[in-house]
């Protein structure tokens, strides 16, 4: 029966502009279409926290009413902005880009691949984040608004309806389906990537061959393979607690505002806990392993030196997935689990500490004897180093039981988790379009206004979250929209307008990016194939890309992916698709 | 390949950059050193322990953290692109293992070490004779019930809460044990005595957090959680919540007064109405 | 998809997914032709999405372990005798599918057809099965809120169900031969949908275990 393989998967350029552009089967246009999708979602969840920021320094400030029913917003309203903050940036711009945008359009060229393995299911699985995407904004528009219990949902604020708050409403159901399908659409990529990554591979490109950007997708799509069923279920039971009336994670006899909610027993609110960190603690590694994988690539290729100990790397970033499946208790350290179990989390915690540290040594290892060119690619590289270093330190405060006991829901908290997961991974993605930008657009980025972006971007990140390390050291709670009721709290307002100036200046840096995106899609210089003298297969192939990728000349790998400065080799790169006689030698 | 120069490494953006890295080193370093901003003073041992096990954290990360950035800083500086030839060095395994087995001693130990100050809030029970208190929680008050003369803490009914006709924990009257217990708004204890609080709550997920007892933890619904702890500094301190609740989470506010063991008698003794003793206005918050 | 009227003359024999140091025929003359994708990777995206379902089933039955365990509410019921039956023919078709499977080795076409939808339509009853223990329940005044065990029988019976429907949905397709207007032989597509329909029928007896002595 296998004589009859069909030998054809990829069709011929699609015509048409539904076909070609919107529901495309390409990898490339999916990827894309990945990359504005999480752009979108970006500046709402830039919007959301400025607005934020506004009202915890100027609580009384009037803002236009189309952005603020009402003008002055309200507690409830504060707290909605939290929930969509959150949502949006963890789940459509920190899974969405660097994963599935980049990820998407690169994986299959970077391994010599003509597409993902399955086309379709691609094409599906854009389209289910995109509708999740839209569930997710419209709880923004119904009676009660967007929900108010934060991107982690603990029930029973988030089970029991209305009585709770504005927006647990319609707004919370619509997040959770929101959430599932966002669960499934995942589960749809990651199933993708791995059998692409296991099947696809050109002849030669053995797993050791591959690009760390390579491995980094392929261990988090088995990363987000594992953690989005649990999410799925989870969801699932909380969806049937608030409209079944069951009881997983409600318990009997509560009282909310003098009123007996009926009608439940026995759930407990810690199962949902478990089940959503259980997710949620892979997920912070979901957004950030691309990051490294990227970060690795370009300070290889930008300081014209081979990845110091690629194999290190390939085993940290294993062990680094490995082992967030065993730690989300860390998150539940005064939730009222089991105190035993935390010693065993704390300590499996700080042993993720070990795979961090050799990777940031790695990366000084690759730098240190090279020929370091600060492109703008390289410096938000350099940059998410410096951020991955600040960000995990503090992480290490935070996996001990008995200082968690002080800093937990403080700003220690969000300083550190918004350093290493959010502006460390959107680091990796900024330095990602910088140097993907020529392949994918034919054009080149300007580097006066990259490296302007960088410059304010990398202050204005560092005087945003550094300083909310001092608020948690002070012990200031996160999520509160007003710091009056709290006296202690009164000598911190400098702080706070400190950061929100720092915060609309970084924001406004952000303004750059955007106008340089969309002004050298159209008028940058054109690109070379091979602009950066970078050696793995995604620089082989024409620029942009053919509809096949290859141009029906599929290449196969003879080398390593970081073979930078060889001795005796006349350039000091040797592309990974080269013969040994192809190779030129130094004269 | 034409491009091949264009973004060279000149020494500017090595050096800026450099120099940035050096300055968040610098002032990071004044901001802890200085304690710039700073705990307040602990009023508990166990407050104590956590702020040692804080300090050696801070030296350990502290060391790893002016290493990275300044070593970042440095070869950013001497490596920028002056025309050299980069070195093919693919790794060296030797230093693997070494940074491997250092960072895990270090920070494997660190969280060994950080066990005895959680094992003393979490591993022994109440010590005889600690003075029972109930705390529960509601959308967003804070409520602290205490036994009254016989010791013993009546029933209690959802059906019965009625924060609105003074109720707010729900005490069923029927129960002779109940009526006699005690229902205040502000947690007053006794200094050098040693407390149990039973946690509880009514609706949503709430969290007890006194900054000056090194201490958080979560009020469930459908679970009471016990948490022990023995004031040493006389004194207010204020109460937070620290678990998302709802809109008025902000808001969700009271306060511990540490008295002496004589005035916390009196304040008992008068049925939690506020009493003025030795400058503290007890059983009310400034 | 669009494409698949190019003829097999563009088959390029191609070997992706290379191990190895030396592989391939130099260089980036690779020859002209888009590489199909191996049918192994049909095999490898099912098992990859066996791993995903199964984490979504462990979740529920650790939340199933984890709420018996602290709840004071769980009141164990009767679970409706027409399971067994329901088990039964689900285990039953698996040794069809089997049959079918052999038969096609064999290139007997005409029994494997047989074999095949006597498989299709024994998960039909199956299904017919589950919905009848489902009224049967509601008979009784079982409903999905009555106790946690309930809320928990009707969710995995439902997630499972819903897993097994698109086991026949395959196995209709696979059977009606629509798996021509796609890139997977035969032969792959009758491995992918029997893995599927074996893990199927593993989890319900697992599933039926847990419900049965757990209730």
């Amino acid at each position: 029966m296998s004589s009859h393989e069909h030998a054809v998967h990829v069709a011929p350029t699609p015509s048409g502009f539904i076909r070609k552009y919107i529901f495309s089967v390409d990898h490339k246009v999916i990827g894309i279409q990945y990359i504005l999708l999480a752009l979108t979602a970006v500046v709402i969840g830039i919007v959301l926290s400025l607005l934020m920021r506004f009202h915890l320094v100027w609580p009384g400030a009037k803002f236009p009413s189309w952005m603020i029913s009402g003008g002055v917003m309200t507690p409830e309203q504060y707290l909605s902005l939290v929930t969509m903050h959150g949502t949006l940036m963890v789940f459509f711009v920190l899974t969405t880009a660097p994963q599935s945008g980049f990820g998407n359009y690169f994986l299959p060229i970077q391994i010599g691949a003509p597409d993902m393995a399955f086309p379709r299911i691609n094409m599906l699985s854009f389209w289910f984040t995109f509708l999740a995407f839209v569930v997710m904004v419209a709880a923004f528009f119904v009676p009660g608004g967007a929900p108010i219990s934060g991107w982690t949902a603990y029930p029973p604020l988030s089970g029991l309806g209305q009585v709770t708050g504005p927006g647990e409403g319609l707004g919370q159901d619509l997040w959770i389906i929101s959430i599932a399908i966002f669960s499934g659409a995942s589960l749809m990529g990651a199933l993708n990537f791995i059998a692409t990554t296991i099947d696809l591979r050109a002849p030669g490109l053995s797993l050791m061959r591959l690009p760390l950007t390579a491995w980094a997708w392929f261990i988090t799509a088995i990363l987000g393979l594992l953690a989005f069923g649990v999410l799925l279920a989870a969801g699932i039971l909380l969806l049937l607690d608030r409209m079944a009336g069951t009881s997983f994670f409600i318990p009997a006899g509560l009282v909310v505002t003098d009123v007996v909610q009926k009608g439940h027993a026995g759930g407990s609110p810690l199962l949902w806990q478990h089940l959503f960190w259980f997710f949620g603690h892979p997920e912070v590694y979901i957004a950030v392993l691309p990051g490294m994988g990227v970060a690795s690539h370009i300070l290889s290729t930008f300081s014209r030196k081979p990845v110091f100990g690629y194999r290190a790397m390939v085993y940290a970033m294993s062990s680094i997935g490995f082992l967030g499946f065993m730690v989300w208790g860390h998150h539940m350290f005064v939730s009222g689990m089991s105190p035993y179990s935390a010693i065993a989390f704390s300590v499996l915690t700080m042993s993720i500490g070990v795979p961090s540290a050799i990777k940031t040594f790695n990366w000084l290892g690759t730098l240190w004897g090279g020929k370091i060119r600060f492109t703008s690619a390289m410096l938000f590289a350099i940059g998410f180093v410096s951020l991955f270093v600040s960000g995990g330190l503090s992480g290490l405060f935070l996996a001990q039981p008995a200082i968690d006991l002080y800093f937990h829901d403080t700003y220690f908290v969000v300083g550190h988790f918004h350093l290493i997961m959010g502006v460390a991974a959107i680091f990796g993605i900024f330095a990602a379009t910088y140097f993907w930008f020529p392949k994918m657009y034919g054009r080149m980025m300007n580097e006066g206004l990259g490296k302007l972006h960088f410059w304010i971007t990398f202050v204005g990140v560092y005087c945003i979250f550094m300083p909310m390390h001092y608020l948690g050291v002070v012990g200031n709670p996160r999520r509160y929209s007003d710091f009056s009721a709290n006296h202690f709290l009164a000598p911190l307002y400098s702080i706070h307008l400190f950061i929100t100036i720092a915060a609309i200046v970084t924001a406004a840096a952000q303004l750059f990016f955007i106008l340089n995106y969309f002004w050298s899609m159209k008028k940058g210089p054109k690109a070379p194939d091979n602009p950066w003298n970078a050696t793995t297969l995604e620089w082989t192939t024409s620029t942009p890309p053919p509809h096949d990728n290859f141009g029906g000349h599929y290449p196969s790998v003879y080398r390593g992916p970081y073979e930078f400065s060889v001795p005796g080799a006349a350039e000091d790169f040797i592309p990974q698709h080269l013969t040994p006689d192809q190779v030129g030698k130094a004269k | 390949m034409e491009k091949r120069n264009q973004c060279a490494g000149s020494a500017a953006p090595a050096a800026i950059l450099a120099i940035l890295l050096l300055i968040l080193v610098g002032s990071t370093l004044f901001i802890f050193m200085d304690k710039v901003w700073w705990f307040p003073t602990a009023i508990t041992a166990v407050g104590h322990g956590i702020d040692h096990q804080f300090f050696l954290t801070l030296v350990i990360t502290g060391i790893v953290f002016v290493g990275s950035q300044v070593g970042l800083a440095w070869v950013i500086w001497r490596y920028r692109d002056r025309g050299q030839r980069a070195s093919s060095s693919h790794g060296n395994n030797t230093m693997e293992i070494i940074w491997t087995l250092a960072t895990f001693v270090m920070f494997v130990g660190l969280g060994v070490m950080a066990k005895n100050a959680w094992a003393e809030v979490h591993f022994r029970d109440a010590v005889p004779g600690a003075i029972p208190i109930e705390v529960t929680g509601q959308q967003f008050a804070w409520n602290f019930r205490y036994p009254g003369p016989d010791g013993k803490f009546g029933r209690t009914d959802p059906a019965d809460v009625s924060a609105s006709s003074g109720n707010p924990v729900g005490l069923d009257l029927s129960d002779p044990a109940a009526t006699d217990d005690v229902v205040v708004p502000v947690l007053v204890v006794p200094v050098n005595h040693e407390v149990q609080l039973t946690l509880r709550s009514q609706d949503v997920i709430h969290s007890f957090y006194v900054r000056e007892l090194r201490l958080k933890q979560d009020l469930v619904p459908g679970m009471q959680i016990p948490i022990h702890f023995l004031a040493t500094q006389i004194g207010e301190y204020e109460l937070a919540c620290a678990e998302l609740c709802g809109l008025g989470h902000y808001r969700m506010h009271s306060c511990m007064q540490v008295v002496s063991e004589a005035d916390y008698q009196a304040w008992l003794a008068g049925g939690g109405q506020a009493i003025q003793r030795g400058g503290m206005n007890i059983g009310e918050c400034q | 998809m669009p494409g698949t009227t190019l003829s097999e003359d563009l088959q390029q024999t191609h070997g992706r997914g290379g191990a190895g140091d030396s592989g391939g025929d130099g260089g980036d003359s690779g020859g002209p032709g888009i590489p199909a994708v191996p049918q192994r990777a049909y095999i490898t995206g099912m098992s990859v999405a066996l791993a995903g379902i199964l984490m979504f089933f462990m979740a529920l039955t650790s939340a199933f372990i984890v709420r018996k365990g602290i709840s004071l509410d769980w009141q164990p019921f009767a679970l409706p005798k027409i399971l067994w039956l329901n088990t039964a023919i689900l285990l039953a078709s698996s040794w069809t599918i089997l049959r079918a499977r052999k038969f096609f080795r064999l290139g007997d076409m005409p029994n494997f057809s047989h074999w095949w939808n006597v498989t299709t339509a024994m998960g039909l009853f199956f299904l017919a099965g589950q919905l009848l223990a489902w009224r049967q329940l509601a008979a009784a005044g079982v409903f999905l809120a009555s106790s946690p065990s309930n809320s928990f029988f009707y969710v995995l019976t439902a997630a499972h169900g819903l897993h097994l429907l698109g086991g026949i949905v395959a196995l209709l397709f696979v059977g009606l031969r629509w798996q021509h207007q796609t890139h997977l032989t035969p032969a792959t597509a009758t491995e992918v949908v029997s893995i599927y329909w074996h893990f199927m029928d593993g989890l319900w007896v697992f599933l039926f275990l847990l419900l049965y002595l757990g209730r």
